[in-house]
């Protein structure tokens, strides 16, 4: 079976363009979404804070729980169900550095509201605001470095231009992704920050893949211009990229659909990622590639 | 050409066995994280100031009874935790000589200008103060260990984290709340004497004596809830500390309704000071001080030898437990402060385990089934690989010791996904080679040799960040990069070597003209 029947010859250059507004228009609703949000949205890992996951018996109404929470003094909180009925999600802004567990004493607070259900803690995650920065600085110094060692490994590799395309285009699909969380109003956590490395590996890999391509291609270069090199390079590799693309989506959706509450963040960050890492390695990357050398050819002869 | 096939194809079972080796039974050897079998995931921080503190005023607390000691006259002895400094005031400056004799035994305070010939201003020495603080910690962990050890939990982690944290990992624990008491309690337990001259409502006017303090009782009233507390006048001096106890157990007091209470014991030589203490003071009242609360203010009757002691205060058997186990495992040098707790209960494990296992059943058939369908009796190929890469990432998990975690699920699916990409790259290479009208066997053969530098590289790119997730993650997400990275290398060897040989294994046998992918 094939996707693509023998050799496709399709203008991905000449799409250009095109591609660059959707790929603008789709930041910018992203970063529109995070401005008027009023940032990213940290979750508890990184703001630091307390999350209480509380199991009932029979479904309760988020408004009872918020009533029966009053009695105990939990400061600014946030009531939800999470992924079915029975199950609360309450977040607190607060975290507890005293010797004090705050699942049992949400837990005993509720009791009397829900006499005839049994309550059961879940899940608690406590993050103190210390430990929350600390995690913050090393997401951030995890993303820098694993960028940093890519650079430095395709530049190797390749040559120092096509890192340059390659982490154009990583900063693209991490960009519409990170825009995506803020639509969807979900929280930056630490899963989160794992998928997102992911989405880096992948989308690199991808960009790769369509690089080694064109390098070969290039060696046996001919009369072809490097804007039809690279236009060949993707059509040759794109039933690959299709492929591997679909394989990966797969699995994702499997991910998304079956893997369970604790885990949708990250698997939405992946379907999102995968999908527009996927395109990017398409009809963004390369094309950079061909900038690069106009402007050099331009900037010799000026 | 396919002489090579001799040797390969023993490593590739060699391998095979190997794993499954190293990885059978399953249950055994594959270590579950937190988040999948339930359990507590606490940081916590020594506040290792609060032992210089305390130790700066014990030291001023011991020089001055060796200056009284020596008949010299002293104004006072003061300490300041925030400039680390012992102060000492005389009346009379011609009395240094025997103070200077006193301080021989104290090195590591360093004298400091005063500005008056009367007061010496002594500085606690950095180096000092780097020694207690990482003492404070090192015991802190040791205390901890100990506690833990005697609540009785299988396979606990206690270890440092940095300079002052301390990681203690708790699986499958029942009553969280417990063990946070249990752990985090300080158990500084003081004998302090009451000061029954002056009265307490004076003192709480502000009109608090020198040498005293006030602390309190906190009684509970079991029935309502309700917490009242009593103000005690006590003496500042400490007359025995929980240091000197030899054991600690509970005991059911018969002519109080079995009413559970802690039964002390102390070595020789707190029994000496208990002794004397209660030779002294007959009839006052001694206040027994757990971390700075008064649990009991018995009068003192006679006389007690033998270095028994008991600590009574309404408890239920349960707190009466842990509080035996927290004075036997010794006080904390210094109070801890909790910084991140991360608890999941059983059947939420036990939920995402099967969500996990689903997930990969269906991610993993799909995948399958896809490529079978489109690389036909190559795609098989493919599939053994991509099965083959799983039973050594399983076999490496095992062989790390690397703990499983719902994101190490999510990298396994990955790995599925991803891997699959390796047999991609090679077979879209082999079918171009064909479509150029290579033979089945060079077109193999070109399709390997050309795919490979390309899957090199974009395989280690990925590589690169799973590598550098490891090494920042924390928890669970190591899980998660340890599987991916696993994942990967594994699919080198699996869908670039082990798919050849496959390959190369059916060429030898018969010929082959048209290839099925």
């Amino acid at each position: 079976m094939e996707i693509l029947k023998n050799k496709t010859e399709f203008d991905f250059m000449g799409k250009f363009p095109a591609a660059l507004v959707f790929s603008c228009v789709l930041i910018l609703i992203g970063l529109v979404s995070i401005v008027i949000k009023g940032g990213l949205v940290y979750g508890v890992d990184f703001a630091g804070g307390t999350l209480v996951q509380l199991k009932f018996d029979k479904p309760p109404s988020i408004e009872a729980v918020r009533e029966g929470l009053k009695s105990i003094d939990l400061g600014d909180s946030t009531i939800q169900e999470f992924g079915s009925k029975n199950d609360i999600l309450i977040r607190i802004q607060r975290s507890e550095e005293k010797l004090e567990e705050v699942g049992s004493r949400v837990k005993d607070s509720l009791k009397s509201t829900f006499s005839d259900s049994t309550i059961t803690v879940e899940r608690v995650e406590m993050v103190g605001p210390k430990v929350g920065a600390d995690l913050r600085e090393k997401a951030l110094l995890s993303m820098i470095y694993s960028i940093i060692g890519i650079v430095i490994y395709i530049s190797w590799r390749f040559e120092f231009r096509y890192a340059l395309a390659a982490i154009i285009a990583l900063v693209h699909d991490v960009m519409i992704t990170m825009g995506a969380f803020s639509i969807a109003d979900k929280e930056f956590t630490l899963v989160v920050v794992a998928a997102f490395l992911t989405i880096i590996g992948y989308s690199l890999n991808d960009t790769i893949v369509v690089f080694d391509r064109i390098r070969e291609n290039l060696r046996r270069r001919g009369k072809s211009s490097l804007r039809e090199i690279i236009n060949s390079s993707i059509n040759q590799t794109l039933s690959r990229t299709l492929l591997t693309s679909g394989t990966t989506l797969l699995v994702v959706v499997a991910l998304f659909a079956l893997g369970g509450e604790i885990i949708h963040d990250f698997s939405f960050a992946l379907l999102i990622g995968v999908g527009i890492g996927t395109y990017s390695s398409i009809f963004i990357a390369s094309v950079f590639l061909v900038f690069w050398e106009n402007w050099f050819k331009a900037s010799k002869k000026a | 050409m396919y002489r090579d096939l001799k040797w390969k194809i023993p490593l590739i079972l060699v391998v095979i066995l190997g794993c499954v080796w190293l990885s059978w039974p399953l249950k055994e050897k594959i270590a579950l994280g937190l988040d999948l079998q339930g359990g507590m995931h606490l940081v916590l921080e020594v506040e290792a100031e609060k032992a210089v503190t305390a130790s700066l005023e014990r030291m001023a607390e011991e020089i001055k009874r060796s200056i009284e000691e020596a008949d010299v006259e002293l104004d006072r002895v003061s300490a300041d935790a925030e400039t680390r400094l012992v102060r000492i005031a005389l009346i009379d400056e011609l009395d240094m000589p025997p103070v200077d004799k006193v301080l021989e035994a104290y090195p590591f305070l360093e004298r400091q200008a005063s500005g008056e010939s009367r007061v010496l201003n002594l500085k606690l020495s950095d180096s000092q103060v780097k020694v207690i603080e990482e003492n404070a910690v090192q015991q802190g962990i040791e205390t901890i260990r100990n506690r833990v050890d005697q609540f009785g939990v299988s396979e606990p982690t206690i270890q440092v984290q940095g300079e002052r944290r301390i990681l203690v990992q708790l699986p499958g624990i029942k009553d969280p709340e417990r063990a946070i008491k249990l752990i985090g309690k300080t158990a500084l337990l003081e004998f302090k004497l009451l000061d029954e001259e002056r009265s307490v409502q004076e003192a709480l006017e502000g009109n608090l004596p020198e040498d005293d303090d006030i602390l309190y009782e906190f009684i509970e009233n079991k029935e309502t809830g309700d917490v009242t507390k009593e103000p005690y006048l006590v003496k500042k001096r400490t007359v025995l500390t929980g240091d000197t106890l030899t054991g600690a157990e509970v005991r059911y007091d018969q002519n109080q309704f079995n009413e559970p209470y802690v039964a002390l014991t102390f070595n020789n030589v707190g029994a000496m000071i208990f002794q004397q203490v209660t030779r002294e003071n007959i009839k006052k009242r001694l206040a027994i001080v757990l971390d700075g609360h008064v649990y009991s203010a018995p009068v003192i009757q006679d006389e007690i030898a033998g270095g028994r002691a008991q600590i009574t205060g309404r408890f239920t058997t349960e707190e009466a437990r842990d509080l035996a186990i927290v004075l036997r495992a010794g006080a904390l040098p210094a109070p801890v402060i909790i910084l991140e707790n991360r608890t999941v209960g059983p059947s939420l494990g036990k939920d995402s385990i099967r969500q996990g296992i689903q997930s990969i059943l269906w991610g993993g058939v799909l995948v399958v089934v896809f490529i079978a369908i489109y690389y036909r009796l190559s795609g098989l190929i493919a599939v053994s690989a991509l099965f083959l890469n799983l039973v050594i990432l399983v076999g490496a998990l095992s062989y790390f010791g690397a703990a499983l975690t719902l994101p190490g699920i999510a990298g396994i699916l990955l790995t599925v996904g991803m891997a699959i990409d390796a047999n991609v790259l090679i077979f879209e290479r082999i079918r171009e080679e064909i479509r150029v009208g290579k033979t089945v066997r060079a077109a193999i053969e070109a399709g390997y040799a050309k795919a490979f530098s390309t899957i090199v590289d974009a395989n280690i790119t990925t590589f690169i960040a799973a590598v550098v997730l490891f090494q920042f993650g924390t928890g669970p997400i190591k899980g998660f990069a340890i599987t991916l990275s696993i994942g990967i290398a594994a699919s080198m060897f699996t869908a670039v070597f082990v798919s050849r040989v496959i390959f190369d294994s059916t060429m030898s046998r018969k010929k082959i003209n048209r290839l099925s992918i």
